[in-house]
């Protein structure tokens, strides 16, 4: 198995209970491993959280922690999967001064470009939103940065996964 | 008959009776059967004290001398009975304390139930008085936890934290009541947990696994057994022995399996590790196929893993699939309960012998024997040795007493050395190695099995962690014996000093107390001995007893255990001096 650092996308489906983030980062913490993104939300099972991480990290050790997640007791089932196998999207938000777009014109061919969309506009300010993978978040970001960013900030991704994820299934197990 | 009495038990659950929270608890733990707690009193928890007081006839409270002490103890009557030990503390440095306890239960799968009182719930989050998070301190030491702020969460959250505890691969959990969900009242009626939808306590043995494994097993030339606590929680004694007998193969033990199988056994290797016996050790990697059973390949048994066991076939039974190829990458993992594999596996297994191979054991044996163990049990210098103070014990329990162990050189001794005729004998702290375990561990246990003998061995040093626990040994009237090995060092960590810090002793010499003096304040029989014509009598004298006995028998000063597989070496390279 690979020893090599690579992105993986890990998925946890969990009962959705207080302390439970609590003791899956600590999980990584033990390992000192740099979580690069996390994301909590429902999942496609009513009652049934759902957590996205995005660790670089070897695939022998990723299973290792997959075993360790698993083991407790409020996650239902974990899984990982490499780049190739994952659907992603995360998604920035810019907050530029409304008369950067009269000033510096090259900015509105920027947002089009990009595919960007503007949240909102008024006279001091205006917002952008562009979704996409990491790369083209930071793409966007390297090319207004020669300009005054007011605020950045950019989420953590959230993934769904080329191979099926048979939570009901396990659920519908469980239940019997 | 039978049918009246389910029916009449399913009427009882059923039934609610309005009662506050921590009337609750007492009767939720009476529920489970719990006859025996360990624990300390304070604010928090004051309103639970309160109702044990009331229901003292059915539940005995022992007030330990600190909450560690409960925790130990606790540890120590799960570790002896196979049953679930409670301890139970207030809040702040009352659950605080309580830490060590449950890190030592994690690491070592100890089934233990942990009751704090926490600050009502409206203070909660605000720095209050005795205030601490213990829910977030303790998530990475249990197995599980949780907070209730309501008393109507009560029994569900404790029938649930005595399941998750004892289930599959047991552990410590935590249960953290506010003290406004003690006091408050509500409809109380208790069914037990017998199910967690997301948790799987015995994973399913992949098809095919088992006959992998025996058809593995079946065409070794020298295969190795190594057993762990596995075949103990899982009360797999007897199928292990048939295994074992059947296949003909040399099993060697971790520290936390010693017992499961007698140590005289024709087929029992001795002790696997830094400090364990030479033929198991070297073997492990001249083996063909290594044979894991409910153990789960720790630093201390596999020194460098680079070099560990490569040129074998590694089978793996195991309950907990996170310790499959944790440490040591396996051909054939077989998942599931230890006793439940075993007995599955013994029809597929060929009956053999493996006659030249057991010869290798007895040859490196003999070695082991004329460089470490004539000179440990036999001494002919001055000074007494560890070791034959553990023979004399052995003379005298005949190999039945439970032996208690602190960590240190003093319970390497002990192992390598105790007979163990019965299981669950063998109690000490393998995992965290917590200084300090044994003498509260010791009183859980002889508590938990008074018809037993219980002996502690400590030494000078972890003794004096939690040497104010003979106050619970004199109160209960607990009749634990109890042995300190003092050599005036923190013996282990010397030897290390000399080996690799040249002889550079920083702070390890200890300059200790009047012992005696201090277990006869404790109104405790106490004697110290000093020479080896005195040594039986007393090691006689203390056995004898039936009540609470203090033995010290100082010991030579700098004596070291042997062998050992110096700290990140292979076990290939165990040295004999």
């Amino acid at each position: 198995m690979s020893q090599e650092k690579q992105l993986f996308t890990i998925s946890v489906y969990t009962e959705n209970n207080i302390g439970l983030l609590n003791r899956i980062s600590a999980i990584f913490q033990r390992r000192h491993i740099n979580v690069e993104s996390l994301n909590i939300s429902p999942s496609e099972i009513e009652g049934v959280a759902k957590f996205t991480i995005a660790v670089n990290m070897s695939e022998e050790n990723v299973k290792k922690i997959i075993g360790q997640i698993e083991k407790q007791v409020e996650v239902i089932k974990a899984y990982y999967h490499d780049e190739e196998n994952t659907i992603y999207q995360i998604s920035g938000l810019f907050k530029i001064k409304s008369k950067l777009l009269f000033e510096e014109p090259q900015i509105q061919n920027i947002i089009k470009e990009s595919n960007a969309r503007i949240v909102t506009v008024n006279k001091a300010f205006f917002v952008l939103e562009k979704s996409g993978k990491k790369e083209e978040v930071v793409a966007l970001y390297n090319k207004l940065s020669v300009f005054e960013i007011m605020q950045y900030t950019r989420s953590g991704r959230v993934a769904v996964t080329k191979d099926e994820m048979k939570i009901s299934t396990l659920l519908e197990t469980y239940n019997n | 008959m039978e049918t009246q009495t389910i029916q009449k038990k399913e009427i009882a659950t059923k039934v609610t009776e309005r009662i506050s929270g921590s009337e609750a608890i007492v009767r939720c733990l009476i529920a489970e059967d719990i006859q025996i707690i360990y624990g300390y009193p304070g604010g928090a928890i004051m309103p639970v004290y309160d109702e044990l007081y009331k229901y003292q006839d059915k539940i005995h409270h022992v007030l330990t001398r600190h909450e560690q002490g409960a925790t130990h103890a606790a540890q120590g009557f799960a570790r002896i009975s196979g049953q679930v030990g409670v301890a139970i503390a207030t809040s702040g440095p009352g659950a605080t304390n309580l830490i060590t306890g449950i890190a030592d239960a994690q690491i070592d799968s100890t089934p233990m139930v942990c009751i704090t009182g926490q600050v009502a719930s409206h203070l909660l989050g605000s720095d209050a008085f005795q205030e601490t998070d213990i829910v977030g301190i303790s998530t990475p030491v249990t197995k599980w936890n949780c907070q209730i702020t309501k008393a109507s969460e009560i029994p569900e959250a404790l029938a649930k934290a005595f399941y998750i505890a004892k289930s599959g691969r047991p552990g410590p959990v935590l249960v953290d009541i506010t003290k406004d969900a003690q006091f408050e009242e509500f409809d109380f009626s208790y069914e037990k947990c017998i199910k967690v939808r997301s948790y799987v306590p015995v994973p399913k043995t992949v098809a095919g696994t088992l006959e992998a494994a025996a058809k593995m097993i079946n065409a070794a030339k020298k295969p190795l057994i190594i057993w762990g606590q596995g075949v103990i929680l899982s009360e797999a004694e007897e199928a292990f022995k048939a295994f074992v007998e059947k296949a003909g193969i040399p099993a060697a033990w971790t520290i936390l399996g010693a017992s499961a199988l007698k140590t005289s056994h024709p087929l029992n290797v001795g002790m696997l590790g830094m400090h364990g016996n030479y033929a198991p050790n070297k073997l492990t990697n001249e083996c063909d196929v290594l044979i894991a059973i409910g153990m789960r390949f720790d630093d201390r048994v596999t020194g460098d893993l680079s070099n560990y066991a490569k040129q074998a076939k590694v089978i793996h039974f195991e309950i907990d699939p996170a310790e499959v190829d944790k440490n040591v990458k396996t051909d054939v993992a077989v998942l599931g309960d230890a006793k439940a594999s075993l007995k599955a596996i013994l029809p597929l297994i060929n009956a053999n012998s493996h006659t030249e191979w057991h010869q290798q054991f007895k040859d490196l044996y003999a070695i082991e024997y004329e460089k470490v163990i004539k000179g440990d049990l036999h001494p002919t210098k001055e000074g007494l040795t560890m070791g034959e103070v553990i023979k004399e014990i052995n003379i005298q329990s005949k190999g039945d007493a439970a032996i208690v162990t602190d960590v240190g050189q003093h319970q390497m001794i002990a192992c390598r050395y105790a007979d163990f005729n019965k299981t669950k004998s063998n109690i000490t702290s393998g995992g965290l190695g917590t200084m300090g375990f044994g003498l509260p561990a010791a009183i859980g246990a002889k508590m938990a099995a008074p018809e037993r003998e219980v002996v502690s061995i400590s030494g000078d040093g972890g003794y004096q962690m939690t040497i104010q626990e003979l106050g619970t040994i004199f109160q209960q009237k607990a009749a634990v014996k109890v042995v300190v090995l003092n050599n005036d060092f923190l013996g282990m960590v010397r030897q290390w000093q000399q080996l690799f810090f040249d002889k550079r002793y920083a702070s390890t010499e200890m300059v200790n107390p009047n012992f005696v003096k201090i277990a006869e304040g404790y109104y405790i029989k106490a004697k110290k001995v000093t020479k080896r014509e005195e040594l039986a009598d007393a090691v006689k004298e203390m056995m004898e007893s039936k009540e609470a006995y203090f033995l010290e028998v100082c010991v030579e000063k700098e004596g070291n255990v042997f062998p050992m597989v110096p700290s990140g070496a292979s076990v290939s390279d165990i040295r004999l001096e």
